[in-house]
């Protein structure tokens, strides 16, 4: 048996022993997912057993460093152990933007310091993160923020408003981007910075979208005192890290475009709700919808697959974060567009214990900030048709 | 199975390019079309493509061939879409190879692909009998009488149907239009009396033939697998067609794209380069996303094929749709975003339209293959 076979085997035996029964559903309602944190009340005994579990064995960040806490597994291992969590339906332990942006940014830009004060507690799911970039001014011109952080020596002092701040009232550190030298040109003078949400001055205010829901907060800085040892990387260098948490985000939101495993696809929903004839659906222009949306899915998942497979061979990487960003969300987009019209008027009740809280239309409506947060797919096209394309 | 295509693959892939960029670019099409070449096809390109084992690419070791497979012999494909090049690689070395492979008995497979693999035999497959793709609708009759078969109906859009030595023919020994069983797979001399074939001049200038078949007598010899029995090889075959005509798609989508987006770079108006302007960039990054999502599909669907994966069907329709749709936004957009000149046959821009949509057509379109994919899904 080979390292890897051995691996599986152990793994597969560990989680047959330690994965809590109703951790092996997906979760279809984001409150389902747990997302940790100071302030976290754990919808059940076997969430929290799940998660602390896991994180005793660093695999909530499976391919940290375990010095940091992570479970230091190489990516064979770590796909492994995906494929034997998909294997058995495992929930995600943990849903985090410290495992996947900031987390990432310190290992990468870090110094040693700060990422003995914040991984551990991030792969724990301990302390809960924030990412503080968008302004009311700075939206797909994100260079062009302006909340300042000033210089006083061992510590900065920073004023301004941010938005889109995603569980900005829920948080309990935010990673910021702060003008810090207001001289230089537009992106030399941004640092990233850390700072407690508790500090004197942070003010989150939920934002209530057209869904209904809040997933996202204003946060207004009022003299927040933020500790120079808490930069990340150089200080005014902090666009490049910026940059390199953006193509994070962006793959991650370009997921979306993925459909879950275990669940209907859209073709069964469809034959679901409107019927067969003859061996075809009951409606011969949604079924073209449908057939359509799905042959592109299809194509988007192997493109997914692909990509993920050159990088790990070391060939060129074709298609980037952009393209997937872009493609990804526009695909969410039309997925829900489509199952609004297979539901009819059911995906018009907004409210009730039969529509299930009217999940669809609200869903529907939260796909529309698919293609806007993270970069518009405006933004992206720009960034294909200038980095890839060569067009000026 | 990891989506990347290996080192061998890699090596073919490289060295097809430089051939077809040699022998076979786009002028020598338009050479083929302007002397009115009879078969669409260059005799002395077609040998230099057996001297260098294209033919016998997927022909099964066992019978003189390479057996190199799918993902392989996909990218030589690919880089006939690229250059446009016409050759009887598709009909012969791909359908040909697979329905003999697939259905022939031992002595029709020894004898026919290794002749095949020699470039002594080319073939074409006849199964269409309406203007629209529809394998099970045969009704061409084939009527037993004694130690032969007497064939009576009509076919069209037999690629290759003017230029080869055999015709497959896919007729019908018992039920009615829409069954499955029933259809029986003939080798047929296309020089036999009562054949009559019909040249059709085609958009892309490759030759493909109606043909009609009156009392045409064919020996029991030359049944290509059992009787009635033949929908379940045909539709392998088309599957593994199908996947080749993507491949070759993928190569008309990617071509068109790199030759607009040069000319993005250098034609100016307005005094700036109109690749500098945000709406054709757009279009452009919107474009190159499309391509991206063709090349992991069309290599999945090759794998697919190679591995003999039950979900074949499937993935190539999606394959083949997919391809479908691109490969019209390509040409369209190629056209426009060229403006006048793209209009002009003098440019060679115009060529990529007229093959992408034959390519598109043979075998089932869009729509057939988009239903087929809804079908095989249970819906």
């Amino acid at each position: 048996m080979s390292d890897l076979q051995a691996f599986r085997q152990e793994t597969r035996d560990w989680l047959e022993d330690n994965c809590p029964p109703s951790m092996r559903f997906p979760v279809t309602n984001s409150d389902d997912a747990c997302w940790g944190g100071r302030n976290w009340t754990f919808k059940s005994d076997e969430q929290k057993q799940w998660l602390e579990r896991m994180a005793a064995k660093g695999w909530t960040a499976p391919t940290w460093p375990t010095e940091y806490g992570g479970g230091g597994l190489d990516k064979a291992q770590a796909k492994v152990l995906k494929e034997e969590l998909a294997h058995i339906n495992a929930r995600s332990p943990l849903d985090s933007f410290g495992i996947w942006m900031i987390g990432p940014a310190l290992l990468e830009f870090g110094s040693e310091e700060l990422k003995q004060q914040h991984l551990p507690p991030i792969v724990r799911g301990e302390i809960r993160w924030c990412q503080g970039y968008s302004e009311p001014g700075a939206g797909s011109d994100l260079a062009g923020l302006q909340s300042k952080g000033e210089d006083m020596g061992d510590h900065f002092i920073a004023n301004g408003q941010k938005v889109w701040t995603s569980y900005g009232d829920k948080a309990d550190w935010m990673f910021c981007l702060l003008r810090t030298d207001p001289d230089a040109k537009k992106q030399m003078g941004i640092s990233l910075v850390l700072f407690d949400m508790a500090t004197p001055g942070v003010t989150p205010k939920p934002i209530k979208l057209i869904s209904g829901s809040s997933p996202f907060c204003e946060t207004f800085l009022d003299n927040v005192r933020v500790e120079k040892n808490q930069v990340v990387g150089e200080v005014n260098k902090g666009w490049t890290i910026a940059k390199y948490l953006l193509t994070h985000e962006r793959e991650m939101i370009g997921g979306f475009g993925l459909t879950n495993a275990g669940s209907d696809t859209l073709g069964q929903t469809a034959v679901k709700a409107l019927g067969l004839e003859h061996g075809r659906m009951n409606s011969p222009l949604l079924r073209a919808d449908v057939l359509k949306w799905e042959i592109d899915a299809a194509a988007f998942a192997a493109t997914a697959e692909r990509v993920t497979d050159e990088v790990k061979s070391g060939q060129g990487v074709g298609a980037t974060s952009a393209m997937l960003k872009y493609y990804g969300t526009e695909l969410n987009k039309r997925r829900f567009e489509v199952l609004m019209k297979i539901k009819g008027s059911d995906a018009m009740i907004w409210d009730g214990a039969n529509s299930n809280g009217g999940a669809v239309p609200r869903t529907w409506l939260r796909t529309k900030g698919n293609s806007i947060e993270g970069g518009t797919s405006e933004v992206q096209l720009n960034i294909i048709a200038k980095n890839i394309l060569g067009l000026g | 199975m990891a989506m990347v295509i290996n080192e061998e693959q890699q090596m073919l892939k490289e060295s097809a390019q430089g051939f077809l960029a040699e022998f076979a670019p786009v002028s020598e099409l338009r050479k083929l079309r302007d002397q009115g070449s009879e078969t669409g096809f260059s005799d002395n390109l077609w040998r230099q493509m057996v001297d260098m084992g294209w033919a016998a690419i997927l022909v099964p070791e066992a019978y003189g061939g390479l057996e190199f497979g799918h993902v392989g012999m996909g990218q030589i494909v690919e880089q006939t879409g690229r250059t446009l090049t016409a050759s009887p690689l598709f009909s012969t070395a791909i359908v040909g190879v697979s329905l003999i492979n697939l259905a022939g008995s031992e002595e029709q497979k020894t004898e026919l692909l290794g002749a095949i693999a020699g470039g002594e035999l080319t073939t074409a497959l006849a199964v269409d009998e309406k203007i629209h793709h529809a394998p099970t609708q045969i009704s061409m009759t084939a009527v037993q009488q004694g130690d032969h078969y007497l064939l009576n109906g009509e076919k069209r859009f037999v690629v290759d149907g003017y230029s080869a030595n055999k015709l497959i023919v896919a007729a019908r020994t018992s039920g009615s239009a829409g069954d499955q069983t029933g259809i029986s797979l003939f080798m047929l001399d296309p020089s036999a009396a009562g054949v009559e074939i019909e040249r059709t001049d085609m958009v892309d200038t490759r030759n493909a033939a109606i043909i009609r078949l009156t009392d045409v007598t064919v020996s029991s010899a030359d049944l290509l697998g059992a009787e009635g029995d033949g929908f379940k090889a045909l539709s392998a075959a088309l599957d593994i067609g199908n996947a080749y005509l993507a491949a070759e798609m993928l190569g008309i989508a990617q071509e068109s794209f790199d030759r607009t987006l040069q000319y993005l770079k250098e034609r100016k108006q307005f005094g700036v380069l109109i690749g500098s302007f945000q709406s054709l960039q757009h279009r452009a990054a919107h474009w190159w996303s499309e391509v991206e999502l063709c090349k992991s599909i069309v290599l999945k669907a090759l794998k697919a094929l190679d591995k003999g994966d039950a979900k074949s069907p499937v993935l190539v329709s999606i394959a083949k749709a997919k391809l479908c749709e691109v490969v019209e936004l390509a040409t369209n957009e190629a056209i426009q975003m060229h403006g006048g000149i793209g209009m002009t046959d003098e440019y060679e821009i115009g060529f990529f339209i007229k093959r992408a949509r034959p390519a598109a057509m043979l075998f089932g379109d869009y729509n057939y293959h988009g239903d087929r994919f809804a079908q095989l899904c249970g819906y």
